[in-house]
């Protein structure tokens, strides 16, 4: 029986870890000293969110239209280019794109945004290029042949067919985002990194938590709203979480 | 009218020029279907394509009811000439009510008008409005989305349908179903149609006439019979290869072909005025026997009607095998094989006596040049 469904298997198994770890916390007195950070918590993590929603959503306004410029005839000529350098810019740590916009900027929230914003774009722009690359040339031909003008072949072709591309492209951005904003702290900007720089410097591992809990948390938690999105919005027929094949 | 006029196109390669069309002139009459026909890289989807300005032509021009293309908006020209890929094209983002009503949409209609057109081109193809409609293209099987991929062209109703190799992607089977039906659906609809193949027996089963391409250049324009029975130089002749005489076979109906006004006897006739009427217009192998609905039930053979007396009802041989006035001859002649017979009876819809056809006469109706060349 357990053999034959190993989820069922695994599952227990955390649920049990789970429960001693609880037992264990509870008797060390962690859970205490845990709830001695929460109005820390609450008002980092609400730094925390506003960085990520500034950045995220500017990113997102702007990536999409770059992305769906590039993937126009008229910039056929500099789109690879532009998506190779998208790519290596991907390469540079992001520790490394914190402190340059620190040396551009100065310290606080606007340098901090900043170079998540940067750190956002690349994952967005790059999918929605592709994704609309990848829609068939038949396809555009026979929306062209019925009479579609390029804005309407856009909207009501191109983007339908790239979105699921596009939301992927988002979630890999947005988690890498939430992954980054701790380092916020480093420049300035606040946000969980506070706890979690400062538990390290004091070595204080319980502070550390306070702050890498609610990271970890926010991250599963936007991923799953970006998904639940992706699910309702991206039209049925080329939804592959909508159809699994 | 489709009036196509030194049509000419010159695609610039890094290898020089290519030229995919080169001063392509003809007329497709309203109603008729025109087969574009030739081999791989002629030019027929260039051609087509400058017809709905996918590609911009070189030189020359297109008018369509005396109204030259050059000039006009390509979207509104595009919205009004309906337009088939041989990759069918549907949106997979869309529902088939959503891919079929594109072009109305674009065109304005209003919701209830479209959702009824949408309904009604469906019932055409017999697929169930009720059951399709809300479905994605990926729900659809390969002939059921080429059906759509067609009436979504027919959608709103334009007079000219461009298609190019719409029934390339399906298996025989189904291809030979949609070619019927598409058709029957034409004889209502009397389109303009422009239809690329490389299929020379869905060319002539398809065409009112059919244009033949080779490099670029249009060889043949004719009506298919014609383009069998007198081809125009040994490219046409080659490429319709050895058996242009059997392809022809298909093109023929009983109707056109059999000897109608044919003497017969009944039940109780004697067998000496078979005899007579036999010999009155020379037959040597027999004659047919009706019943009182003048259904052929039997014939009565010469060589009986010679050596026996009596009835001609109590000497017959049953028919088991009927040829219908719509039947082509390639149908009859594989069932005169299939019963060793040289000799079939032809009947109408009721089933009635109307003539006879012999091998002899479908001989003679191939190899006669009955047509005057123009
Ligand atoms: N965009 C293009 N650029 C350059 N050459 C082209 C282009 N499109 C077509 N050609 C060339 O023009 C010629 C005619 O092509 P076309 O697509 O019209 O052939 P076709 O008759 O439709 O062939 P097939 O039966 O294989 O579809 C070919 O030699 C092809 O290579
Ligand atoms: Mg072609």
């Amino acid at each position: 029986m357990l053999l034959q469904s190993p989820q069922r298997l695994f599952y227990g198994t955390a649920l049990v870890v789970m429960f001693l770890l609880g037992v264990w916390t509870e008797g060390s007195g962690f859970i205490d000293e845990f709830l001695y950070y929460r109005g820390d918590i609450t008002y980092l993590l609400g730094q925390h969110i506003e960085l990520m929603l500034i950045s995220g959503g500017l990113a997102i306004t702007f990536a999409v239209p770059v992305g769906v410029l590039l993937s126009r005839p008229r910039f056929a000529r500099v789109a690879e280019p532009a998506m190779q350098v998208l790519n290596i810019g991907q390469t540079i740590p992001t520790l490394a794109v914190l402190a340059l916009s620190m040396t551009l900027l100065g310290i606080g929230r606007v340098p901090a945004i900043f170079a998540l914003f940067v750190y956002t774009i690349l994952p967005i722009a790059r999918n929605t290029y592709a994704g609309i690359k990848a829609v068939p040339p038949h396809m555009k031909e026979a929306a062209a042949g019925m009479g579609m003008s390029a804005t309407q072949m856009l909207f009501r072709v191109e983007l339908p067919n790239a979105l699921f591309v596009i939301f992927a492209g988002i979630r890999i951005a947005l988690s890498v985002n939430v992954g980054t904003v701790p380092l916020a702290f480093l420049i300035g900007g606040g946000g969980l990194g506070e706890l979690i720089f400062t538990g390290i410097a004091l070595d204080r591992p319980v502070m550390m938590l306070a702050g890498a809990i609610p990271t970890a948390a926010l991250a599963v938690v936007v991923d799953m709203v970006v998904a639940a999105v992706a699910f309702l919005t991206v039209p049925k027929g080329v939804n592959p979480l909508r159809n699994p094949a | 009218m489709i009036r196509i006029e030194n049509l000419t196109k010159v695609f610039e390669t890094p290898e020089g020029p290519v030229t995919a069309a080169d001063h392509i002139t003809m007329d497709v009459p309203d109603g008729e279907i025109c087969i574009l026909l030739g081999p791989s890289g002629c030019g027929k989807t260039t051609t087509l394509k400058m017809i709905n300005r996918i590609i911009e032509p070189t030189s020359g021009r297109v008018s369509i009811n005396d109204e030259d293309t050059t000039g006009m908006n390509t979207t509104d020209l595009r919205r009004s000439i309906g337009y088939v890929i041989q990759q069918i094209g549907l949106f997979p983002n869309m529902t088939i009510e959503e891919n079929i009503s594109v072009v109305p949409r674009l065109l304005g209609w209003d919701r209830k008008r479209t959702r009824e057109r949408a309904r009604e081109l469906l019932d055409m193809v017999a697929l169930d409005p009720s059951a399709f409609m809300g479905r994605y293209p990926g729900e659809l099987s390969g002939g059921q989305q080429q059906r759509v991929g067609v009436i979504r062209a027919l959608a709103a109703d334009p007079p000219v349908l461009l298609m190019d190799e719409p029934f390339g992607a399906i298996d025989p089977i189904n291809r030979a179903v949609i070619q019927d039906e598409f058709l029957r659906m034409q004889s209502e609809l009397n389109k303009t149609i422009l239809f690329v193949s490389h299929d020379i027996d869905e060319a002539i089963k398809m065409g009112d006439r059919i244009a033949i391409f080779r490099a670029g250049r249009l060889v043949q324009y004719d009506r298919p019979d014609d383009l069998l029975a007198h081809p125009k130089n040994d490219f046409v002749e080659s490429f319709f290869g050895e058996d242009r005489a059997l392809k022809r076979m298909q093109l023929a109906r009983v109707r056109d072909v059999m000897e109608d006004d044919v003497p017969v006897v009944r039940h109780d006739d004697d067998l000496r005025r078979a005899l007579e009427l036999m010999d009155e217009r020379g037959y040597h192998y027999a004659i047919t026997l009706v019943n009182e609905h003048h259904q052929p039930v039997g014939m009565v053979m010469r060589s009986t009607a010679e050596t026996r007396r009596g009835k001609c009802g109590e000497h017959y041989y049953g028919v088991d095998a009927l040829a219908h006035l719509d039947d082509d001859l390639r149908k009859v002649a594989s069932l005169m094989f299939s019963h060793d017979t040289t000799w079939l009876a032809c009947v109408d819809e009721d089933g009635r006596l109307a003539g006879t056809l012999t091998q002899r006469g479908i001989t003679r109706y191939l190899g006669a040049t009955y047509r005057p060349q123009e």
